[in-house]
């Protein structure tokens, strides 16, 4: 009986241990890119844009260059990369705090622009770093610390669904809203990737990624319940599926 | 069948890869790595089909898992 | 020599194309537009993109993004514009990327006005945002150096790895004068820490922080060396009449140009006046004053209210009486203003 590795370390992440609280489900998005830079053999000619958040230490452990920028303006920092080397491929990987509140601007705009950047999204409907305040994803009545009471739609408004206003943008070809809550999901969002990654290099237009995260720390949750809360409670208002396929881009 | 490798230090004891095993083959172990974690053990090695879901589900990349090359691949 | 009567704004548009800058991210901002509308109709036939970003702080971050590649880029606005891009020039400062960022002053604060102004000398000298960070500043006073001074600022910037700002303001920016067109930059400096994908070499990160003090400490002292490099090879200034003079006039940009013709009617009138015109506004010319023994007093003349006289007392070490003529909210001032204020504060017979 000769045993054959199914699955393991892909090239596109290096041997950097990930720092995130234990059973964080950024690492499974973290591998799922790394499988896919690997997959379509794009980790010398990629660069990586991060935010400020918990993934804003992920520099260090994609195996393709990476640039860190300010808080909320990944896109825009992707914008001028790709403006100054459109024979590159780039990435953003935005929180939900950092891409739906601060970044919003350029959550538009990018879009707008049909910009070429594959762009992605990890809504764990809360701020992980900052110790889990309310974001623009926290769901109704959701307990943060700066919604100790639960979201009240009378003060904070109800969540924003990035994806579906973004879907509106005719730049958008691709939108795209997936979940690494269970090995299914995982599947189908790391299809959700590649695709958003050959659009990128068909040089069709804006691919954007949403994937439901889940936050143990600050969900005051065990991870194993965090993978249930997500489903009972974040799934319903953020169903998974391809919300937006253009049609230039239907058979990538 | 099919076998799992864990990699101790690698482990962070969240148990995620434990609670989607179709056939229980792995447990928290009650040696702790370098940093603290009681990292995840083969409970049950003969029970394994390879199916790698847990290591689809860790998210810290702890988990190598092989197929037996006989039979068709896992994915 | 080709020659063009330009706008100074134009000048630093034609600059840029010359220093092989194939980048501009903006935001139409009045009195500084003319540079991204002519850099939008030249730049593309010289091979580059424009790209008038979705506010400032986007345009700021593009060209973080463009220069973290290692391509030569440039943003423009004006005052309010500048003051939201001030984050974005501490994150350039720290990950120490060559970005060349020109400020056409107008009268503030809040929205102001469009007349010509110095309100942002401290905003550029002592560092708009937030952290110990310094940024090198060119002052022009005249549209031939708002072209030399944009060629400059590029290879300042790839030469320290900083981001380089143009101080100017509303009538330098909207005045039109003959430019030589000089210079054409052709070869650009190699830049092998660029993250432009790693293909054939190790991989590379832009991006500082620190996760412990000690790194954070290491990394700003590494800074600090380079500034307080950079305050002693970088000073550069016009001396104009010092060599004997008793008085001194300093002044920047406008003020430092209509300084000039002060210094020529005061010597009609035999009083020696010279005049130091800063050119780097950081880092601050203090040797153009280490040479100066008979100095007997200073005014200088500012279009805000007092800002660069701080910097000329401490280069002082005020062992020289150092005195303000200055006008505010978009106001200039006239030669006859400043020769009255001379004579006033230091007691000289001139008839003005």
């Amino acid at each position: 009986m000769s045993l054959v590795p199914v699955l393991k370390r892909p090239k596109g992440l290096t041997e950097v241990p990930f720092h995130y609280c234990p059973g964080c489900t950024h690492g499974i998005i973290h591998r799922l890119i790394g499988e896919v830079l690997e997959e379509l053999d794009i980790i010398g000619t990629t660069i990586g844009v991060a935010p400020v958040g918990c993934s804003g230490f992920m520099l260090d452990m994609l195996s393709c260059d990476m640039v860190g920028g300010p808080h909320g303006r990944a896109q825009a920092i992707a914008t001028g990369i790709k403006r100054a080397r459109p024979d590159r491929l780039v990435f953003t990987y935005q929180g939900d705090g950092d891409i739906a509140a601060i970044g919003t601007a350029h959550a538009i705009h990018v879009a707008a622009r049909g910009e070429n950047i594959t762009s992605i999204m990890v809504n764990n409907a809360v701020f992980g770093m900052t110790g889990g305040q309310m974001a623009p994803t926290s769901l109704v009545g959701q307990k943060t610390t700066t919604s100790p009471y639960g979201r009240d739609v009378a003060l904070a408004g109800p969540p924003i669904n990035l994806p579906k206003t973004l879907a509106a943008l005719e730049g958008a070809v691709y939108v795209a809203s997936g979940s690494v809550d269970s090995p299914k999901n995982i599947l189908l969002t790391k299809k959700m990737l590649k695709k958003a990654f050959r659009i990128q290099q068909e040089g069709l237009g804006f691919a954007f990624v949403s994937i439901l995260s889940t936050c143990p720390s600050n969900w005051g949750m065990s991870p194993v319940d965090c993978l249930k809360w997500l489903r009972e409670n974040m799934l319903p208002v953020y169903p998974v599926g391809e919300i937006k396929v253009a049609e230039e881009v239907k058979d990538l | 069948m099919g076998k799992v490798e864990v990699d101790a230090e690698r482990c962070k004891s969240c148990g995620l890869c434990i609670e989607v095993c179709p056939r229980q083959v792995l447990k928290i172990g009650d040696k702790t790595n370098r940093k603290g974690y009681c990292y995840v053990e083969v409970a049950k090695a003969e029970a394994c089909i390879g199916c790698a879901l847990c290591g689809v589900m860790c998210p810290d990349i702890a988990l190598t898992i092989y197929k037996d090359s006989g039979s068709e691949a896992a994915r | 020599m080709k020659r063009e009567m330009l706008k100074g704004n134009e000048a630093i548009g034609a600059a840029a194309i010359r220093s092989g800058c194939k980048l501009f991210f903006g935001y139409p901002i009045t009195p500084s537009t003319e540079i991204i509308e002519y850099l939008a109709k030249h730049l593309p036939k010289a091979g580059g993109t424009v790209l008038q970003g979705e506010d400032e702080i986007a345009s700021i971050n593009m060209c973080y993004g463009a220069a973290a590649t290692g391509a030569r880029v440039m943003t423009a606005s004006s005052s309010p514009g500048f003051s939201l891009k001030q984050e974005g020039i501490s994150y350039l400062a720290a990950a120490e990327l060559p970005v060349v960022v020109v400020n056409i002053n107008r009268n503030g604060p809040g929205l102001g006005g469009l007349g010509p102004n110095q309100g942002d000398y401290f905003q550029c000298t002592k560092g708009g945002g937030h952290g110990d960070y310094r940024v090198i500043v060119l002052a022009p006073s005249r549209a031939q150096e708002m072209y030399d001074y944009t060629m400059s600022a590029f290879n300042l910037a790839d030469r320290y790895r900083t981001p380089v700002v143009i101080l100017a303001d509303g009538m330098l920016g909207q005045t039109m004068e003959p430019v030589e067109l000089r210079g054409q930059v052709t070869t650009l400096p190699e830049k092998n820490w660029a993250a432009d994908g790693c293909l054939d070499r190790e991989k590379r990160k832009i991006a500082m922080y620190n996760l412990t003090n000690e790194e954070g400490e290491a990394t700003a002292l590494r800074l600090q060396n380079k500034f307080s490099f950079i305050q002693d090879a970088e000073q550069r200034w016009e001396n104009y009449c010092t060599e004997d003079a008793e008085y001194l006039l300093v002044g920047y940009g406008t003020c430092g140009r209509v300084a000039k013709s002060v210094v020529e009617e005061a010597r009609r009138q035999g009083v020696k006046l010279g005049l130091i015109r800063p050119i780097t506004l950081w880092p601050f010319p203090v040797k153009a004053f280490a040479s100066l023994k008979q100095i007997k007093g200073i005014l200088t003349v500012e279009l805000n209210a007092g800002q660069m006289i701080e910097d000329v007392k401490l280069a002082v070490n005020c062992s020289v009486p150092v005195h303000l003529h200055n006008r505010l909210g978009g106001m200039l001032l006239s030669e006859q203003s400043i020769l009255r204020k001379l004579a006033e504060v230091f007691h000289l017979e001139v008839t003005v």
